[in-house]
C-alpha cells in the first residue's frame, strides 16, 4: 500500500440517510474508502447500492432534507468535508473537486452556451474577467478534442451530440485544474465507440494534471480499462476493497464472486447468463445479518444474524465476510482466514 | 428571428380579415334594424330608407362587408351614432388610459406572481409557502369587482390612501392595477412554483450545484429562465382575459377607457363603436400574441420557429 501521504481523499464508515415518511433510507451505511493522489479508484456496485449517493455526499450534494449524512468523516488533504460550512464547500466544489454526471443530454443547462457554462467556473474560481475566461474556456474544449472550439463555444448544448456534450462537462469539471475527479457512470448513456473515446481522454488528462479520479460504474469492463484500486458496494455498505488486478484475479467476497461470473464470456460457450439470484434488499429494511446474506450461495446462521465488519488483509485489501474469519462455520473450503 | 416575425405579421392579416368578420357580424346578428335605431323612434319610412342607403345597409352583404374593410384598412371605423365623432377618434381618446391599466395590471401580475412563486418553490412546504398558496388560492376565486369594491372601501374611503375613482396620476392606478392583475398574480404564482420545482429538479441545476455556485446564482441564472417558458405561457394567456377585465374595472372605478366606452355603446345601442372597440381590443391580442411566441423564441433556442 502507498505511503499514508500520499492519500488525499480517506472516506470512513460513511452514513448518508434519507428521513422519508415511509422510514429511514440507509442508503449509504458504512462506506470506506481511501484515494491517493493521481490513482483512479473504481467504485461499483449494481444500481441502488449507493455509489452515486457516496460520490453526492462527498462534494455534500444531497438534498436536505430528506438526506443527511449521520456518520463518518470524509476527509479531503486531512480536513473533514462533513463538517465544512457551506461557504468553505463552495470554495471547494468545481475548483478542488470536480463532478461529472452519468447523463450528458442532461446534465448541461439548455438555455446557455456551452462556453458561457464553462467560463462560468473560472470567473467564479480563478477571479477571471469575461474575455480571459472565455479565452480559457475555448482553451479547454480544445483540450478535451473539439473540433473548431471557437464557433462551438457559441453553441448551445443541444446542437452538440452526446460525447461532445460529455467532452464539455469534463471540460468544465476540469477547467480549474481540479485534485479529484468524481465520475458517475460518465460513459454508460454513450455509443460503446464513444466510451471508449471518453476514457481514453479521461486518462490522458489525469496524466496531463496528475489528478486522482473515482469512477463510479457498473460496468467491470470499465474498472479493468481504467482502475487501480476498487471498492465493491452492496446495499448501501462496500464489501470488497483491493486492486483491479486482484479484484479480477482473485475476487473474495461472494457478491464480487457473483458479479464476475455474470459477465458475459465470449470464450465459453454458455447456454444462459449467471444472474445471482433475489434481489438488492429494501434500504427501508436492511437484514439484520450480512446484507448479501438472503442471496449468498454460502451463508449460515451466522452470516443471517450478525453483520460482519470489514477486515484488512496485510496488503491493504479488505472484506467483508465471515467466511475469511476464523468464526466461519460454513462448508467453504477454499476460504481463508484474513490476517489481521 | 427578423425573417420570422415578417411572416407572422403577413400571417395576421388572414387572422385580421376574420377578426373584423366576426366583428362585422355583430351588427347583422343585433335584433333590429339600426335604421331604425338611429332614425329614432316613430321616424318616417321615408327617413328610414334615406337613412338605410346613407349607411349602405341596402347593398348585398357581401359589399357591405367588402366597404366595410375597405374603411377599416384606411382607419375609418365609422362614425358613433350617439356623438356623431369618427369612432377612430373616440377609441384614441379612451385607449391610453386602457393601456396604462393594462401596463399597470400586467406589471402587478408579473412581478408579484414570479417573486411569490419563486419564494414559494425555493422554501417548499415552509409557512411563507403555504400563505402564498393560500393567497393565490383567494386571488384566483375572487371576483374583481368585489375585490375593487373592497379595496375602494378600506383604502380610499377609510384610509383615504388613494382616490376612490377616476384616472391621471401613478395614486389612482395602483388600487385598479391591484384589482385587474390580483387574479393573474395568482395564476402566475401558482404556475411559476410548479415550473421551479420541476426546473430545481433537473440534472443541470445538480451540475451548477457541483460547480460551487451560490443558491442565488443557481435560482436567478440556471432556474428562473428555464422556468420562463410555461409562465410566458401563462401571461400571454392572462393579458388576454386582462383586456376582457378592463371593461369591469373601468367601470368600477370609473376610469375613462376603452372598455368603459364599449360598455356605454352597448348600452346605448351605439353600434360602430362596439365595433370599433372590439376590432382594436383583438389587434392588440394578436400582437401581443406575437410577442409571446418571440420571447418564448428569445429564452428557449431549441424551440425552431421556421
Amino acid at each position: 500500500m502507498p505511503e499514508q501521504q500520499d492519500i488525499i481523499l480517506d472516506v470512513r464508515n460513511l452514513q448518508t440517510h434519507f428521513f422519508t415518511d415511509d422510514g429511514v433510507s440507509k442508503a449509504v451505511d458504512g462506506v470506506d474508502f481511501s484515494l491517493n493522489r493521481g490513482e483512479t479508484l473504481g467504485l461499483v456496485g449494481e444500481s441502488g447500492c449507493g455509489k452515486s449517493i457516496t460520490s453526492l455526499s462527498i462534494l455534500r450534494l444531497i438534498a436536505s432534507p430528506p438526506g443527511k449524512i449521520v456518520g463518518g468523516e470524509i476527509l479531503f488533504k486531512g480536513q473533514d468535508l462533513t463538517k465544512k460550512s457551506e461557504a468553505d464547500m463552495r470554495t471547494i466544489r468545481g475548483n478542488e473537486i470536480s463532478m461529472i454526471f452519468q447523463e450528458p443530454m442532461t446534465s448541461l443547462n439548455p438555455v446557455y452556451s456551452v462556453g458561457e457554462q464553462i467560463a462560468e467556473v473560472l470567473r467564479l474560481h480563478q477571479n477571471m474577467g469575461r474575455k480571459e475566461a472565455w479565452d480559457k474556456a475555448v482553451d479547454m474544449l480544445r483540450l478535451v478534442g473539439i473540433p473548431s472550439p471557437e464557433k462551438r463555444a457559441t453553441q448551445e448544448p443541444h446542437e452538440l451530440s452526446g460525447g461532445m456534450r460529455q467532452r464539455v462537462m469534463i471540460a468544465m469539471a476540469l477547467a480549474c485544474r481540479p485534485e479529484i475527479l468524481i465520475a458517475d457512470e460518465p460513459t454508460t448513456a454513450l455509443d460503446v465507440t464513444i466510451q471508449a473515446q471518453i476514457l481514453e481522454l479521461m486518462k490522458k488528462l489525469q496524466v496531463e494534471m496528475g489528478m486522482s479520479i473515482i469512477m463510479i460504474t457498473h460496468d467491470l469492463g470499465v474498472v479493468a480499462e481504467t482502475c487501480d484500486r476498487v471498492a465493491v458496494m452492496y446495499a448501501g455498505k462496500v464489501v470488497e476493497y483491493t486492486t483491479a488486478q486482484n479484484l479480477f484475479a482473485n475476487p473474495r467476497h461472494p457478491y464480487t464472486v457473483g458479479l464476475m461470473n455474470s459477465l458475459p464470456r465470449l470464450d465459453e460457450d454458455v447456454e444462459e447468463l449467471q444472474a445471482i439470484k433475489g434481489n438488492v434488499p429494501s434500504p427501508f429494511n436492511m437484514p439484520v445479518g450480512c446484507r448479501f446474506a438472503p442471496r449468498c450461495p454460502h451463508a449460515t446462521e451466522l452470516c443471517n444474524t450478525k453483520l460482519p465488519e470489514l477486515l484488512a488483509y496485510a496488503d491493504g485489501s479488505k472484506v467483508r465476510c465471515w467466511m475469511y474469519t476464523s468464526e466461519w462455520d460454513g462448508d467453504t473450503k477454499t476460504a481463508t482466514e484474513v490476517g489481521v | 428571428m427578423f425573417v420570422y416575425i415578417i411572416r407572422r405579421l403577413l400571417q395576421m392579416i388572414p387572422v385580421l380579415l376574420g377578426v373584423i368578420l366576426v366583428v362585422f357580424l355583430i351588427m347583422q346578428m343585433v335584433p333590429g334594424d339600426p335604421a331604425v335605431l338611429l332614425a329614432g323612434e316613430g321616424a318616417s319610412a321615408e327617413t328610414i330608407a334615406k337613412m338605410r342607403t346613407q349607411l349602405g345597409l341596402d347593398q348585398p352583404i357581401m359589399v357591405q362587408y367588402a366597404q366595410y374593410v375597405f374603411n377599416v384598412f384606411q382607419g375609418d371605423l365609422g362614425t358613433s351614432l350617439r356623438s356623431n365623432l369618427p369612432v377612430w377618434d373616440e377609441i384614441m381618446a379612451r385607449l391610453p388610459a386602457t393601456i396604462e391599466l393594462a401596463l399597470a395590471s400586467i406589471f402587478v401580475t408579473v412581478v408579484l406572481g414570479m417573486i411569490a412563486g419563486i419564494v414559494s418553490a425555493t422554501k417548499q412546504y415552509s409557512a411563507a409557502d403555504i400563505t402564498i398558496m393560500v393567497i393565490a388560492l383567494l386571488g384566483v376565486s375572487l371576483p374583481s369587482f368585489w375585490l375593487g369594491l373592497s379595496l375602494i372601501y378600506t383604502f380610499s374611503v377609510k384610509l383615504q390612501l388613494f382616490p376612490v375613482a377616476g384616472w391621471g396620476t401613478w395614486k389612482h392606478m395602483i388600487l385598479p392595477a391591484i384589482t385587474l392583475g390580483t387574479a393573474g398574480a395568482a395564476i402566475v404564482a401558482r404556475m411559476t412554483r410548479s415550473s421551479m420545482l420541476d426546473v430545481v429538479r433537473q440534472d443541470y441545476i445538480r451540475t451548477a450545484k457541483a460547480k460551487g455556485l451560490r443558491e442565488t446564482v443557481i435560482i436567478y441564472k440556471h432556474a428562473l429562465k428555464n422556468a420562463l417558458i410555461p409562465i410566458i405561457t401563462v401571461v400571454g394567456l392572462q393579458f388576454g382575459f386582462l383586456l376582457g377585465g378592463t371593461v369591469l374595472v373601468e367601470s368600477v372605478f370609473a376610469i375613462n377607457g376603452l372598455g368603459r366606452l364599449i360598455v356605454d355603446a352597448i348600452r346605448m345601442r351605439d353600434l360602430p363603436v362596439v365595433q370599433g372597440g372590439v376590432l382594436i381590443a383583438s389587434i392588440i391580442f394578436v400582437f401581443v400574441n406575437l410577442l409571446v411566441d418571440v420571447l418564448y423564441r428569445y429564452f428557449n433556442k431549441r424551440i425552431d420557429l421556421n
